[in-house]
């Protein structure tokens, strides 16, 4: 991987705790993070079998679910993913300010405060564009129990079984929503931790390069949230 | 308690280059998954490939798993494993 800044950015943000060889709040975070990876793949196993398990096909990726919107939400998620990042570098070198003038460039450099709130942003909007397209979805007629009747999508099943995968419609909409709706929560809690960090510890300016635990582990949550809908994106939107 | 960790030397990840990698590998798919003719069991193989390619770039070099201890690194391996033979009994189960 190529690299530009040369420096001991991956420096412990305070001392380790003897044993694991982390600080305590960053362990814990792992072992949460861990445990999450199980309940996910509960969720994703479960679609798995149930979709590859049930006799007839279910409905033609892009054929009910609007996959540009979800498209546009995972470059929101890749987008705060990277911001969430560049805010644990920018504490990690000591940048706590929000955008500063660098002599000789054009664009400013951001700082901790900046980038944190475009995660923020970022990842409240991928929250109001899932909301969106639930909307628009139950709108359609696509609900947790399949296709409402008398809907437009309950119409355009009868016309193509196959396509609409019309035999499996109410699994599809109960693992569609169950998963997509438990990330979508995992975000929403991120997005108020978030919140909470930045006007209780990031604007008084209360983390230093010397202890930035708060941002690491929110960023590492973050990460996963953004880890697990690129698992999704392609299980649910793509296949 | 605390004990002092000594100061790792590690070098920073371009992270600007690995969303750039993330974006157009996001492209790929969805480009793979309508618009390109290749037939449905080599569109799922490609299709997982490339999003378990994206999440592992997000673990190593966003999570900095890459350089992190080994035995903070076991504690994310672990539930894979794991998560394996949960799928894997289920589906025997359904089949026999």
């Amino acid at each position: 991987m190529q690299t530009t800044t040369m420096t001991d950015a991956m420096r412990p943000p305070v001392p380790a705790e003897p044993g694991a060889g982390v600080y305590s709040n960053k362990l814990g975070m792992w072992v949460f993070l861990a445990s999450d990876v199980m309940f996910f793949t509960a969720l994703i196993g479960s679609y798995i079998v149930l979709r590859f398990g049930m006799g007839s096909a279910w409905a033609r990726p892009g054929a009910v679910l609007n996959v540009p919107l979800t498209g546009l939400n995972t470059f929101l998620l890749i987008c705060s993913s990277v911001s969430m990042v560049k805010a644990y570098a920018a504490i990690a070198d000591g940048k706590k300010y929000f955008l500063r003038k660098v002599p000789g460039k054009t664009l400013q450099d951001g700082g901790l405060k900046f980038w944190l709130l475009v995660t923020i942003i970022c990842g409240a909007g991928f929250v109001g564009v899932q909301v969106v397209e639930y909307i628009k979805l139950v709108g359609h007629g696509f609900t947790p129990t399949g296709y409402r009747e008398g809907s437009l999508l309950a119409e355009h099943a009868l016309a193509d079984p196959v396509k609409y995968g019309a035999g499996v419609a109410g699994m599809y909409g109960s693992t569609f929503f169950t998963m997509t709706g438990f990330h979508g929560f995992h975000v929403t809690c991120g997005v108020i931790s978030m919140l909470y960090l930045y006007f209780t510890k990031v604007l008084p300016e209360k983390y230093s390069p010397q202890d930035y635990r708060g941002i690491e582990v929110i960023g590492l949550y973050w990460h996963f949230v953004d880890l697990v809908w690129i698992i999704l994106f392609t299980i649910v939107y793509l296949i | 308690m605390t004990t002092p960790t000594p100061q790792t030397t590690h070098v920073r990840p371009n992270y600007m280059l690995i969303w750039l990698y993330l974006f157009v590998m996001t492209i790929a798919e969805v480009l793979l998954a309508f618009k390109l003719p290749v037939s449905p069991n080599v569109k799922l193989i490609l299709l997982l490939i490339l999003a378990i390619w994206k999440a592992l770039l997000v673990a190593l070099f966003f999570m900095h798993l890459k350089f992190e201890r080994w035995r903070l690194r076991v504690i994310f391996i672990v539930p894979l494993p794991l998560a394996i033979i949960l799928v894997t009994t289920v589906i025997m189960e359904k089949v026999f």
